[in-house]
C-alpha cells in the first residue's frame, strides 16, 4: 500500500513525541528511585525529596505527560487532516 | 450526543448531592440515638439497592451496548469508570496499610499503579479505540490472524484476571461479614448478587454507568476521615499538602523509640524467644516422638511462622522515610532492585489488563480516548497520592499517642479492633507501658480504623465500609464481564460458531458470566490464604502475556503471527515458570528477585521472541499491513484526498 508523505510525517511526529514522553516517564520513575539513597538527604516541602516524588512528584508528571499527549495529538489529527469527525 | 453528556452531568451532580444529603441524614440520625448495627445496614442497603436500580435501568440486548456501552461514553465519565473499575478492595483497605509497613518501599505500588496508565495512553488506548472491535483477544486475533494466537489471548486473559476476581469477591465478603455481622459464605453471595444484578443485565453499559456511581461513592469515602484526621493533627485540612511536616516529626520520634530503653528491653524480650522457638524447632528435627511425620511438619511450620514473628519484632523499626533500608550494602542493593523491578511490572501490567483497555473501546472517538485516559489517571491519582498520607497520619498517631501509653487504658479503637483480631498487643517486658514491638497491627486496620481515631462519629466508619464495598463491587464487575466476554465473544463467537445470531451471542455471555461469577464466588468462600499473594502476579502475568504483542502489532508492522504466538507463550511461560518455582519449590531467586515480580523476565523475553521469530517468519499479508496502518490514524479519509 502505498502511504502518502504526509501521512508519514505525521507518524514520524507522533512517535517523536511519544518517545520523549517515554523518556520523561522513565527518568521520573526509574532514575530517581534508582539514585533514593543518595537524594533522601534534600527536602522539598518538608518531605525528603525521593519520598515526595514517589508519593506525589511522579504522580504529577504522569498526568501532566498524559494531558499534553493528548492536546498535541488532537491538535495534530487536525493539522494533518486526519482527524475523526466529530458525532 | 452534546445533549447526552450534559444530561450525563446532570444526572450525577444530582447523585452526588443526593448522597451528600444522605450522609448528613444518618449522622443526624445517629446524634439522635440511631443504634451503629442500623446504621452499617442502612448504607449497605441503600447503595447496593442504588447499583442495582442503575443496572435495571440500564439493561440492555443490543451487542454494543452490551459489549461497549453503545462506543458513547464521553472521555470524563470513562475516566471515572476506569477509576472504580481499576481501584479494587486492596488499592481501597490494603494500600494505605502496606505504606504504613514499608514507608518509602512501598510507594513502588504508588507508582506503578499510575505510571502505567503513561503506557496506557501512548502506546494503546488511542489504537485499540481506532480499531474498535469488543475485546482484547480480539485485536490480537484480528492483528495476527488465526486461532493460535486468539486463543491464548484467552488464556491469558483468564489467567490474569480469574484469581483477580475472586479476590474482590473476598474482600466483599469481609466488609459486608465485618458491618453487617453476617457470617463470611452469606456476606460472599450477598455481594455476588449485587455484582451480577449489574453486569447481568445490562453489560457494559450498566457497569459503566454503575461504576460511575462507585467511583463518586468510593473517593468520598476515602478523602473524608483522613481529611479530619489532618484537621485533628495539623489544622489544615488537606491532608496531601501538609503530611510532610507530620512525617518530620514521625522521623523525630522514630529516634526516640529506638533510643527508649523498654523498647530495647521489648526488643530483647523478643530475640529471646525467637531463640527459645528455634531450639524447639531442632529438638523436632532431631527427636522421634509420638507425632506423627505430618504433625510433626505442621507443628514445624506453625513454630516456624512464630519465631519469624518474633524475630520481625526483635529488629531495629525500619525509618518511614529512608529508601532501601538494609543492615549491609548488599541487602540494600537487593531491596532498590526490587523495587525498581516491582514498579515495571506493576506498571506494564497496568497497561496489559484486559478489564482496563477494554474502557477504552467505549469512547465516542480517538480523540476521547486520548483524553479519557488522562481523566482516569486524574481520578485513580486523587486516591493514590492520599494513600501515603494515610499512612504517615496513622504512625505519627500510633507512634505519639500509642506507643508509651499504659497498657490498661488504651484508646478504645484499640478495644474494638482487637476484638477482630486485627490489632494485637502483647507486654512482653512486664512493665504496665506499650512499647512499639509490642503492639501487632494488620495493615487493614489503617482505613478501616482511622474515621475513629480521628474521633468521627461511626457514620463515617459506616461510609468507609460503603466506600471499600464500592471499590471491590466496581472491580468484580469489570473482571466478570471481560472474562465472560473473552469466552463468549472471542470462543465462541469467533471460533465455534460463527453463524450464531445476535440474540444467542448474548445468551452465551450471561450464561458464561453466571457460571464464572459462581465459580469465583465459590473459590473466595473457602478463602484460600494463596488467593490474596497471587493477585499481585496478575500483573506480571498480564504484562508478559500481552503487552509485547499488543504494543509490536502497533509500532512494528513486521511482527508477524509466529513471531506474536512465540513471544506470547514463552514470555507468560517465563514467568509462571519462575513465580511458581520461586513460591512454591524454593528455586533459587535470579538476581534476588521476588517472585512477584516474575514479569520483569518474562516481558522482555516476550518482546525478544517475537522480533526474533519475526524475522525469520515471512512478512504479514497485505490486508494485516492495511489494518496497521488504518489503526495508526484516527481517520484515514483526509490522506486520501489529499
Amino acid at each position: 500500500m502505498h502511504v502518502p508523505d504526509t501521512r508519514r510525517e505525521y507518524w514520524r511526529k507522533n512517535l517523536w513525541l511519544t518517545g520523549s514522553l517515554l523518556v520523561v516517564w522513565f527518568v521520573v520513575t526509574f532514575c530517581i528511585a534508582w539514585f533514593a539513597r543518595d537524594l533522601a538527604a534534600f527536602t522539598f516541602l518538608d518531605f525528603p525529596v525521593p519520598f515526595y516524588v514517589g508519593a506525589q512528584g511522579a504522580l504529577f508528571v504522569y498526568v501532566l505527560i498524559i494531558w499534553i499527549y493528548a492536546r498535541r495529538m488532537n491538535r495534530l489529527d487536525e493539522e494533518y487532516d486526519v482527524a475523526e469527525e466529530e458525532r | 450526543m452534546r445533549a447526552f453528556a450534559q444530561n450525563l452531568k446532570r444526572y450525577y451532580s444530582f447523585f452526588t448531592g443526593g448522597f451528600v444529603m444522605f450522609v448528613l441524614a444518618l449522622a443526624v440520625a445517629e446524634y439522635m440515638g440511631m443504634p451503629e448495627k442500623w446504621i452499617g445496614w442502612t448504607f449497605m442497603a441503600a447503595t447496593v439497592l442504588l447499583y442495582a436500580s442503575i443496572g435495571i435501568l440500564t439493561r440492555t440486548t443490543d451487542v454494543v451496548e452490551y459489549y461497549v456501552a453503545g462506543r458513547r461514553v464521553p472521555a470524563v465519565f470513562n475516566g471515572m469508570a476506569t477509576g472504580a473499575d481499576w481501584m479494587s478492595a486492596a488499592s481501597f483497605i490494603g494500600m494505605a496499610g502496606t505504606l504504613y509497613q514499608k514507608g518509602y518501599d512501598g510507594l513502588a505500588f504508588v507508582m506503578g499503579w499510575t505510571g502505567g496508565y503513561v503506557l496506557v495512553a501512548l502506546l494503546l488506548a488511542p489504537y485499540l479505540r481506532k480499531f474498535g472491535e469488543f475485546t482484547i483477544p480480539d485485536f490480537i486475533g484480528a492483528r495476527y490472524g488465526g486461532h493460535a494466537a486468539r486463543s491464548l489471548a484467552v488464556v491469558g486473559t483468564i489467567l490474569a484476571s480469574f484469581t483477580y476476581v475472586t479476590a474482590q469477591i473476598y474482600g466483599v465478603g469481609i466488609i459486608t461479614s465485618r458491618f453487617l455481622d453476617i457470617n463470611f459464605e452469606t456476606g460472599v453471595f450477598v455481594g455476588l448478587g449485587g455484582i451480577l444484578v449489574c453486569s447481568f443485565l445490562g453489560g457494559m453499559r450498566a457497569v459503566t454507568w454503575t461504576q460511575v456511581a462507585q467511583y463518586i461513592i468510593l473517593i468520598i469515602a476515602y478523602l473524608m476521615p483522613v481529611v479530619f484526621m489532618s484537621y485533628k493533627v495539623t489544622s489544615v485540612p488537606i491532608p496531601q499538602l501538609v503530611y510532610g511536616s507530620v512525617l518530620e516529626k514521625v522521623t523525630e520520634r522514630e529516634t526516640e523509640i529506638m533510643a527508649d530503653p523498654a523498647q530495647v528491653s521489648a526488643r530483647a524480650a523478643y530475640a529471646r524467644r525467637a531463640a527459645t522457638i528455634g531450639r524447639e524447632i531442632d529438638s523436632l528435627k532431631q527427636h522421634d516422638n509420638v507425632l506423627t511425620p505430618d504433625e510433626r511438619q505442621n507443628r514445624i511450620d506453625q513454630l516456624t511462622k512464630d519465631m519469624d514473628i518474633a524475630a520481625g519484632k526483635a529488629k531495629p523499626l525500619t525509618r518511614h522515610a529512608e529508601p532501601f533500608p538494609g543492615d549491609t550494602a548488599a541487602e540494600r542493593n537487593s531491596a532498590r532492585l526490587n523495587f525498581l523491578a516491582l514498579t515495571f511490572c506493576l506498571m506494564v501490567g497496568t497497561a496489559a489488563l484486559p478489564h482496563v483497555l477494554i474502557r477504552y473501546y467505549t469512547t465516542p472517538s480517538v480523540k476521547q480516548a486520548r483524553e479519557s485516559v488522562f481523566w482516569s489517571l486524574l481520578f485513580i491519582s486523587l486516591l493514590y497520592f492520599t494513600a501515603p498520607a494515610y499512612a504517615v497520619f496513622a504512625k505519627y498517631e500510633v507512634y505519639t499517642n500509642l506507643i508509651g501509653s499504659n497498657i490498661a487504658e488504651l484508646p478504645n479503637w484499640v478495644h474494638s479492633w482487637a476484638k477482630l483480631g486485627l490489632v494485637k498487643v502483647e507486654d512482653i517486658n512486664h512493665d504496665g507501658i506499650l512499647q512499639l514491638a509490642e503492639l501487632t497491627l494488620n495493615p487493614d486496620v489503617i482505613v478501616l480504623a482511622t474515621p475513629e481515631i480521628a474521633g468521627l462519629p461511626y457514620v463515617v466508619a459506616g461510609l468507609v465500609a460503603a466506600g471499600g464495598l464500592a471499590a471491590a463491587l466496581s472491580t468484580a464487575d469489570g473482571l466478570l464481564l471481560t472474562i465472560a466476554n473473552a469466552l463468549s465473544h472471542d470462543i465462541y463467537y469467533k471460533i465455534i460458531n460463527q453463524d450464531a445470531t445476535t440474540t444467542r451471542r448474548l445468551a452465551v455471555s450471561k450464561g458464561l458470566l453466571l457460571f464464572v461469577a459462581l465459580i469465583a464466588a465459590y473459590v473466595a468462600a473457602l478463602k484460600p490464604d494463596t488467593i490474596l499473594s497471587m493477585v499481585a502476579w496478575a500483573f506480571s502475568i498480564a504484562g508478559a502475556c500481552f503487552f509485547p504483542a499488543l504494543v509490536l502489532g502497533i509500532f512494528w508492522k513486521r511482527a508477524t503471527k509466529q513471531g506474536a504466538v512465540a513471544g506470547m507463550v514463552i514470555g507468560l511461560g517465563i514467568t509462571l515458570y519462575y513465580l511458581i518455582n520461586v513460591k512454591y519449590f524454593g528455586m533459587a531467586k535470579w538476581f534476588d528477585i521476588s517472585d512477584v515480580s516474575a514479569g520483569i523476565f518474562g516481558i522482555p523475553a516476550g518482546f525478544v521472541s517475537i522480533i526474533l521469530v519475526s524475522l525469520v517468519t515471512p512478512a504479514p499479508d497485505r490486508a494485516t499491513q492495511n489494518m496497521v496502518e488504518n489503526v495508526r490514524y484516527p481517520s484515514i479519509r483526509a490522506a486520501a484526498r489529499k
